[in-house]
C-alpha cells in the first residue's frame, strides 16, 4: 500500500495543489489537510506548502504556527513523522521552533523568482536520502523573505551536526547566512527549505525533475518502516 | 441628517456639487429630468460615478458597438458570453470554457505606483472570478517613461512590486506581458492587467439579480474610505499640476483577502448557492447594485446601514462611492443563505445580507430606515450620456507620414552592423527584462507550460487530456501613431502570430485601448481609426473581440500618449506537450526564416534607437498571409516539425536571432542573402515573419509544407555551439558572453541595483 502524505492548507497557502500533485506523481497517496482541524487523518508524512499564509501579516508564519493543526504537526514531528516545510512552510517550522533560526526579507528587497542551483549538503535526512551528498540540482526559488538568519553559535552547530541540508550555488539570491537554503532537525525527519521541489517534478512545467527525489526519499523511508 | 428622497423633493433649489463630482451641467439636468426632482446626495454620488467616462464609456460607446458586428463564433466554438458581461467566455471544447480580459489601471498607478498596480491586478482577477471561473494566470503589459527619466525610478519599481506583490500572493502565475519605454508615457504610465480563468460550461455565472425575494449578500472586505470618487474624478480627467493631490483616491489592496475571496467564491459556486454575482470594481456599491438590478427582472432594495464599515464615520454617499477592494455581491435564494454564510465563515470571509430582490423595477436604498436612493437602475447603469465626440485627422499626420527613414544614415560593413546590433540589444525596449519578471511567480499551480520570455504564455488546463491555452499581448504605439488604423491591426497581427508560434490556434481577442483625451478631435480620430482597424482585422482573421477596456485622458497637458491599443489574443492547443518554444535548442539544427523581408524601417526600433527618429509609414500587413502562416505553425507543432519558433517584431531579424541564442546559450551561424542589403535583412521590421529551427533532415518537409501554405522560406544557417557566438558570415561575430552582458546590463544599471 502506498504511504499517505498530507499537505496542509492554511488561509493563503498557494502551492498546496502543487505539493499534492508532486506527492501523487511520486507514487504516494496525497491527502489534503485543513489548518482548522487538529486531525492528521492518519497520514504517514506531512508537507507544509508554500504561499503567503495569513498574507505574511505580522511576520511570515507567525500566525499559522498557532493553527489547530500545528499542535498535531509538532507532536507528530516529535514521534519521527517526516515533515517537510517548503518556503512559507519553512518559515512556519521556524516560527513553531521545530527548526532553529528565522527567515527575513531578501537583501535585494524584491521578490525573487528564478531557477536556482543548489548543492545537497547531506543525504542523511528523511527527505534527501535519494540524493547523493554533494549532488548539484536545480530547484525553483521564489520568495520575498528567504534570507536565512541565525546566531553564530546556531550556525556553527548546524554545520557541526551536518544539519545544513542545501546551500545556494552561483549567486546567493537573498543574503542567507553561509548560503544556507535548507536545514533539518537533529533527528533528520523535519526538513525546511526556501526553494520549491514541488515545482520540479514534470519537465513540461518546471526547469528540472530534481524535486522528485525529495518525495521518493520520504516514500522509501516510509516503505522501509512498513516493511 | 441624511439627504432623503423626501427632503430632495422638498428642497428643489438646494445647491449640489455636481461639477466637483465630475458631472457636466447638461448631465446634471438630465438626472433631474429622469428623477423629476433634484437627486439626493446619495443619488448624485451614484450617477456621477456611473456616468463617468471610466464606467459609462460615454465617449467610446458608439464606436465600441462596432465590435458587436463581428461573428460571435471563434474558430473552435461559440462565445458563451460576449461584450457587456464582466468578461467574454469562450468554449474551448471538452466541456471547458475560458474567460479572459485586459483592463487598465493607468492613472492610479501614476499617483501611487504600488497600490495602483496591485489593485489593477485585483480588479481584473475579480472580473474573471465573477464569471464563475477559477483565475489561472495573469499577464501585465506595462509602459513607462524613458528608463533614464527620474520619475521612472519611482514608477517602474513601484508598479512592478505592486503587480508582483498582489499577483504572487494570489497564487496566480504571471505568464508574460510587455515592458515598454517611451517619453510619451512619462507622466502617464500604462498599467494594463490581463487575467485568464477556466470554468466548466455549467459553471457560467452572470451578473443579474433575478427572483423577487432573493437575498442580496455583500461579502469580502469591509468598506472603507479608500478610492472614494476614484472612478469619477481620477479616471476621467487629465492630470493637472495646479490641482490638489489625489492620493487618497487610490484604493489600497489586500491580496490575502482576495485569495480567500477566490477560494470562498469557487466553493460557493460548487455548492450551487449563487444565482447572480457581481464583483466590485470602479464605483463600488453604486455599480454592483445598479448593474445587478438593471440586468435582472425586477428591482432591488438595500439597507445601506447594514454594510460593514472599516470607518464608521462614512456618510451614505461615501459608502456608495467607496472603491474599497476585495468585495463581491451575490444574489442568493432564501433557502441557500445559511449554507452561503457557512461557507464564508469557513474561509473567514465577512458576509452580510444587505437587501433583497424586489419586483417593482426600482433600486431603493435606505439609510437607517429613510430612503436615500429611489431610481430606475437602468438609468444609472445603462442609460448614461452617450457622446458623439468630434474627430478629425490631425493636420500633422501627413507631415509625420512624409518624414520617413529614407534620409537616415544606414550602417555599412561588419563593424557598423555589429555595433548597431549591440546597441539595439542593449536598448531599454529590447534588453533583458528579468529584473522585472523575476519579481513575478511564474510557476505556482504547476501548469505554466510557457512563460516569459517566451513569445506567448501557455497554461495547461487538463492534466489528463493535455488541453491548454496560450496568450500574448502586444502593441507597437509608434506604428499606431504613424497610422492608427494599421497600427491597431499590426498589434493584433503580432499577438496573433505570437500565439501561433507557440503552436496554439488563435481564437479570440480582448483589447485595452489606451488613448489621450477624447475631447481632442485628433485623439478621437486615432481612437476611431484603431477600432476600425481592429474590427476589420478581427473579421479577416475570424477572431471575435470578447471584451476589453477603454482608458482615455492619458495625457499630460495637451500632449497625449502614443495611441496604444494593446491587443490580447487567446489561442487553444489540443496537446500542450507539442508546444513550440522560442529558443534555439540543439546545436547543428537548421535555421530558417519564414515570410518575406522588405525595406521597411519607418517606425522601427533601429530608427528610434540609432537616430531617435519616428516618422513615415508602418510596415505593410497582409492578414491573409498571417492566417496561412499561423496554419503552418499550428500544423508544424502537431507534427513536431520545429524545435523552436520565434516571432520577428521590434528590432527585426537582428534582435530575434539574439533572443533565440540567449534563451539556451546557443550560438548561431547565419549567411545572409546575396544582393539584398544586409542592413535591411537584419533590421527591417516587415511583418509576417518567424525565425524557426529544426533538424536538418526535416528542412525539406518544412519547405514543402510552407510552399503549400504559400509562405516563403529562406535558409539562414545553423544553430551553433553552447556558449558560442552570434555570427553573420562574412560580416561580424559577437561572442554570446558579450551579447548577454550588453543585453542584461541595461535595467540594473539604470536603476542602480
Amino acid at each position: 500500500m502506498s504511504p499517505k502524505i498530507g499537505v496542509v492548507t492554511f488561509p493563503g497557502s498557494l502551492d498546496d495543489v502543487d505539493a499534492l500533485r508532486a506527492v501523487r506523481l511520486s507514487g504516494a497517496e496525497p491527502v489534503a489537510l485543513w489548518h482548522g482541524s487538529d486531525s492528521l487523518d492518519g497520514v504517514d508524512a506531512i508537507i507544509l506548502p508554500g504561499g503567503f499564509s495569513y498574507g505574511d501579516y505580522l511576520r511570515c508564519g507567525a500566525i499559522s504556527r498557532f493553527a489547530p493543526i500545528m499542535t498535531s504537526v509538532v507532536e507528530a514531528a516529535g514521534r519521527g513523522v517526516p515533515v517537510l516545510g517548503i518556503c512559507n512552510g519553512f518559515q512556519i517550522l521556524c516560527e513553531a521552533h521545530l527548526l532553529p533560526g528565522a527567515l527575513i526579507g531578501n537583501d535585494s528587497r524584491t521578490f525573487v523568482c528564478r531557477d536556482q542551483r543548489l548543492r545537497v549538503e547531506t543525504n542523511d535526512t528523511t527527505w534527501t536520502s535519494a540524493f547523493t551528498r554533494g549532488q548539484e540540482i536545480t530547484i525553483v526559488l521564489k520568495n520575498g523573505e528567504g534570507h536565512y538568519v541565525a546566531d553564530e553559535q546556531t550556525l556553527d552547530r548546524l554545520e557541526a551536526e551536518d544539519r545544513v541540508v542545501f546551500r545556494y550555488l552561483d549567486r546567493n539570491p537573498n543574503g542567507s547566512y553561509r548560503d544556507i537554503a535548507g536545514i533539518c532537525n537533529e533527528r533528520g525527519n523535519v526538513v525546511g527549505l526556501m526553494p520549491h521541489p514541488e515545482h520540479n517534478v514534470d519537465p513540461l512545467t518546471g526547469p528540472s525533475t530534481d524535486g522528485l527525489a525529495f518525495f521518493t526519499s520520504a516514500i522509501q523511508h516510509l516503505h522501509a518502516l512498513a516493511g | 441628517m441624511a439627504d432623503t428622497v423626501q427632503h430632495a423633493a422638498e428642497t428643489p433649489d438646494q445647491e449640489q456639487p455636481w461639477a466637483e463630482l465630475g458631472l457636466r451641467g447638461e448631465e446634471y439636468h438630465r438626472i433631474r429630468e429622469i428623477l423629476g426632482r433634484r437627486p439626493t446626495s446619495a443619488e448624485l454620488a451614484m450617477y456621477s460615478v456611473m456616468w463617468s467616462e471610466h464606467c459609462s464609456y460615454k465617449s467610446s460607446k458608439v464606436h465600441l458597438r462596432r465590435f458587436g458586428e463581428l461573428s460571435q463564433e471563434t474558430p473552435v466554438g461559440k462565445l458563451l458570453a460576449g461584450i457587456g458581461e464582466n468578461a467574454g467566455v469562450i468554449d474551448i471544447g471538452q466541456g471547458y470554457a475560458v474567460t479572459f480580459k485586459i483592463e487598465s489601471h493607468n492613472h492610479p498607478s501614476y499617483v501611487e505606483p504600488y497600490q495602483g498596480a496591485a489593485t489593477g491586478v485585483g480588479g481584473i482577477v475579480r472580473d474573471i472570478l465573477a464569471m464563475g471561473a477559477r483565475p489561472v494566470g495573469v499577464m501585465d503589459p506595462l509602459r513607462f517613461g524613458p528608463l533614464d527619466a527620474p520619475d521612472t525610478a519611482r514608477v517602474l519599481p513601484g508598479v512592478v512590486a505592486g503587480v508582483g506583490g498582489y499577483g504572487n500572493c494570489l497564487g496566480l502565475p504571471n505568464l508574460g506581458g510587455e515592458v515598454v519605454f517611451d517619453r510619451s508615457y512619462a507622466g502617464n504610465p500604462l498599467v494594463n492587467a490581463l487575467c485568464v480563468g477556466v470554468l466548466r460550461h455549467e459553471d457560467l455565472h452572470l451578473a443579474k439579480a433575478t427572483g423577487a425575494g432573493n437575498k442580496v449578500i455583500l461579502y469580502g472586505a469591509a468598506t472603507g474610505g479608500d478610492g472614494i470618487g476614484g472612478a469619477s474624478i481620477l479616471a476621467s480627467e487629465s492630470f493637472d499640476a495646479t490641482k490638489p493631490s489625489k492620493r487618497p483616491s487610490v484604493q489600497v489592496g489586500d491580496p490575502f483577502m482576495e485569495k480567500l475571496l477566490i477560494e470562498c467564491t469557487l466553493e460557493l459556486f460548487a455548492a450551487r448557492v449563487v444565482t447572480g454575482i457581481q464583483d466590485f470594481g470602479a464605483a463600488g456599491i453604486s455599480c454592483a447594485t445598479s448593474e445587478l438590478a438593471a440586468a435582472g427582472d425586477g428591482g432591488m432594495h438595500v439597507d445601506l446601514d447594514l454594510v460593514p464599515l472599516r470607518d464608521p464615520t462614512l456618510a451614505p454617499e461615501e459608502i456608495l462611492m467607496s472603491e474599497s477592494q476585495e468585495r463581491m455581491m451575490a444574489v442568493v435564494e432564501p433557502g441557500d443563505v445559511d449554507r452561503f454564510l457557512e461557507i464564508c465563515r469557513k474561509w473567514d470571509v465577512l458576509a452580510t445580507v444587505v437587501g433583497e430582490v424586489t419586483g417593482d423595477g426600482r433600486l431603493v436604498i435606505d439609510w437607517h430606515g429613510e430612503t436615500v436612493v429611489d431610481v430606475d437602475p437602468r438609468t444609472v447603469a445603462h442609460e448614461g450620456p452617450v457622446y458623439e465626440r468630434p474627430y478629425a485627422r490631425p493636420g500633422w499626420q501627413d507631415e509625420v507620414q512624409s518624414r520617413g527613414t529614407g534620409g537616415l544614415r544606414r550602417p555599412t560593413g561588419g563593424d557598423e552592423l555589429r555595433d548597431e546590433v549591440l546597441r539595439l540589444v542593449a536598448s531599454p525596449n529590447l534588453c533583458d527584462k528579468s529584473w522585472v519578471t523575476d519579481q513575478y511567480d511564474r510557476y505556482v499551480r504547476g501548469n505554466s507550460v510557457l512563460a516569459q520570455p517566451e513569445d506567448a504564455g501557455m497554461i495547461r488546463i487538463d492534466e489528463d487530456t493535455r488541453l491548454g491555452v496560450a496568450l500574448a499581448t502586444d502593441c507597437n504605439g509608434k506604428f499606431a501613431l504613424l497610422d492608427p488604423y494599421l497600427g491597431a491591426q499590426l498589434a493584433l497581427a503580432e499577438a496573433y502570430r505570437n500565439v501561433a508560434v507557440s503552436g496554439a490556434r488563435p481564437v479570440a481577442v480582448s483589447d485595452c485601448l489606451n488613448f489621450g483625451s477624447p475631447e481632442d478631435p485628433a485623439v478621437m480620430w486615432q481612437f476611431t481609426e484603431a477600432i476600425r482597424g481592429l474590427v476589420d482585422g478581427c473579421r479577416a482573421l475570424g477572431t471575435p473581440v470578447t471584451g476589453g477596456n477603454v482608458s482615455f485622458y492619458n495625457q499630460t497637458g495637451t500632449t497625449a500618449i502614443l495611441p496604444t491599443p494593446v491587443v490580447g489574443v487567446l489561442g487553444v492547443i489540443d496537446d500542450v506537450t507539442s508546444r513550440t518554444p522560442m529558443g534555439f535548442a540543439v546545436p547543428g539544427d537548421a535555421v530558417v526564416l519564414l515570410g518575406e523581408t522588405r525595406d521597411e524601417l519607418d517606425g522601427s526600433a533601429w530608427a528610434s534607437v540609432i537616430h531617435d527618429h519616428l516618422g513615415g509609414r508602418p510596415p505593410s500587413l497582409d492578414l491573409d498571409h498571417e492566417q496561412r502562416l499561423a496554419e503552418l505553425l499550428v500544423g508544424a507543432a502537431r507534427t513536431g516539425l520545429l524545435r523552436s519558433a520565434h516571432d520577428l517584431s521590434d528590432g527585426g531579424l537582428a534582435q530575434a536571432l539574439a533572443e533565440a541564442c540567449l534563451r539556451h546559450d546557443l550560438g548561431v551561424d547565419v549567411v545572409l542573402r546575396e544582393g539584398v542589403d544586409p542592413f535591411v535583412q537584419l533590421f527591417s521590421e516587415s511583418t509576417g515573419r518567424v525565425l524557426v529551427s529544426l533538424p536538418e533532415d526535416r528542412v525539406d518537409e518544412l519547405e514543402r509544407t510552407a510552399a503549400a501554405h504559400q509562405v516563403p522560406t529562406t535558409r539562414l544557417g545553423r544553430v551553433g555551439e553552447r556558449g558560442g557566438a552570434y555570427v553573420v558570415s562574412g560580416s561580424f561575430s559577437i561572442p554570446l558572453d558579450e551579447l548577454r552582458a550588453r543585453w542584461q546590463a541595461t535595467i540594473p544599471e539604470a536603476l542602480g541595483v
